[in-house]
């Protein structure tokens, strides 16, 4: 695509050496709808692969809704919200630098690829506190999961020291596998949490991670964009891929729509 | 808004321009129902239940991700093969999700009596 493609022998409607032409397209029009319904192709499959996960959530909220509806308050509902808005400011910006391309507004169309990995970086960075924190107050997944605290009461629990606590007690069921009903049997010392909370977290994690992977790829793929557009390869008439990456983070976007309800507004 | 869905300059070239007027529009109503989805999930006056208010964040979800979908990423302007398919992926997973759904809560009772067996 980025070669010329050497000698158009197949050019017809006179633009036979149009340097964007590959030479097994007929036209500028057949080549841009092939790769558009090749995104969506892939975006398609992108959303049968988040679906498993999707799967997972509703097989485990539908038979198991007290896990969720307790574990759901260790989240924080303003960093949820807060990163909702980054994603659809980046999603606007996305949009824009499509529409700037088309329309030959090279600086406008930088600037907003600019944008849109600065949102990204955002997204990242709010993630990173929301998982530093998790990880310092033990809110992980499977046997990891070892909570200092109940929901809403930050931290002052701590003085109990549940940590010991409950280690002595998943000592005496070492014998059990899968004993993660310990959390429940411990009674008044330490944070009583319903049986297998520690799934809510396993899917929190799988879900939120998955997703940051792809906020992650996105930003390499508009850093890439960024720098043939700053070599000036983009204009009305060769915009495809940037029309491509935007509906790539749109689907990022998309995901993130139902994850944050899901995940951080259940009551 | 369904009124620009034709006659709008489809002779920019390959593809239909978004004008700037529906991108902030879209990128408005999608900031107000990130608002109204969090103030229905936490404000004490819109409990009404933990089915309807999942329902509820759920129908926004899915309005907000229609917009996403129909402007953003220009479904509704596109060709509609384009639209098909993706709904056909939609099919597969309301398929794929809805019958785990049905095969996971065959065994409920079962896991429930082991689990009321074993705490005995």
């Amino acid at each position: 695509m980025s070669t010329a493609a050497a000698h158009n022998h197949h050019g017809e409607e006179g633009h036979g050496h149009d340097p964007h032409l590959a030479h097994h397209f007929d036209s500028p029009q057949q080549q841009f709808d092939s790769g558009k319904l090749g995104i969506w192709l892939f975006l398609i499959q992108e959303v049968l692969f988040f679906s498993g996960l999707f799967c997972a959530y509703a097989v485990y909220r539908a038979n198991h809704p007290e896990i969720f509806e307790f574990a759901h308050r260790y989240l924080d509902v303003t960093l949820g919200a807060v990163n909702t808005a980054v994603l659809i400011c980046s999603s606007l910006t996305a949009a824009w630098s499509v529409r700037a391309a088309q329309l030959g507004q090279r600086k406008l169309m930088i600037g907003c690829i600019v944008v849109t990995i600065a949102c990204a970086f955002g997204f990242l960075g709010i993630k990173y506190v929301e998982y530093a924190h998790k990880f310092h107050d033990g809110l992980l997944w499977g046997e990891k999961f070892n909570p200092k605290y109940a929901p809403g009461g930050h931290g002052e629990e701590a003085g109990h020291s549940p940590t010991a606590d409950a280690e002595g007690h998943s000592g005496q069921h070492a014998t059990a596998p899968g004993a993660t009903i310990t959390q429940e049997a411990a009674g008044e010392a330490k944070v009583t949490t319903p049986r297998n909370t520690s799934i809510f977290f396993s899917i929190y994690f799988a879900m939120t991670g998955l997703h940051g992977l792809h906020v992650i790829a996105g930003i390499i793929v508009y850093v890439w964009l960024l720098w043939r557009a700053l070599k000036g390869e983009f204009g009305p008439k060769q915009y495809a891929a940037i029309d491509f990456a935007a509906l790539y983070w749109h689907l990022v976007d998309l995901v993130w729509i139902y994850l944050f309800p899901l995940l951080y507004l259940i009551r | 808004m369904s009124t620009t869905t034709h006659g709008h300059a489809q002779d920019h070239g390959l593809s239909h321009v978004m004008s700037a007027k529906m991108l902030l529009g879209v990128w408005g109503a999608l900031i107000v129902l990130t608002v109204v989805t969090v103030i229905t999930a936490t404000q004490p006056m819109f409990n009404f239940g933990a089915y309807a208010n999942l329902v509820i964040a759920m129908v926004i979800a899915t309005v907000k991700a229609s917009l996403v979908c129909l402007f953003f990423m220009h479904l509704l302007y596109d060709r509609k093969f384009n639209l098909l398919i993706f709904m056909g992926s939609l099919l597969f997973v309301l398929l794929f999700v809805s019958f785990s759904m049905m095969d996971t809560a065959q065994y409920q009772p079962a896991i429930q009596s082991r689990v009321e067996a074993q705490a005995q």
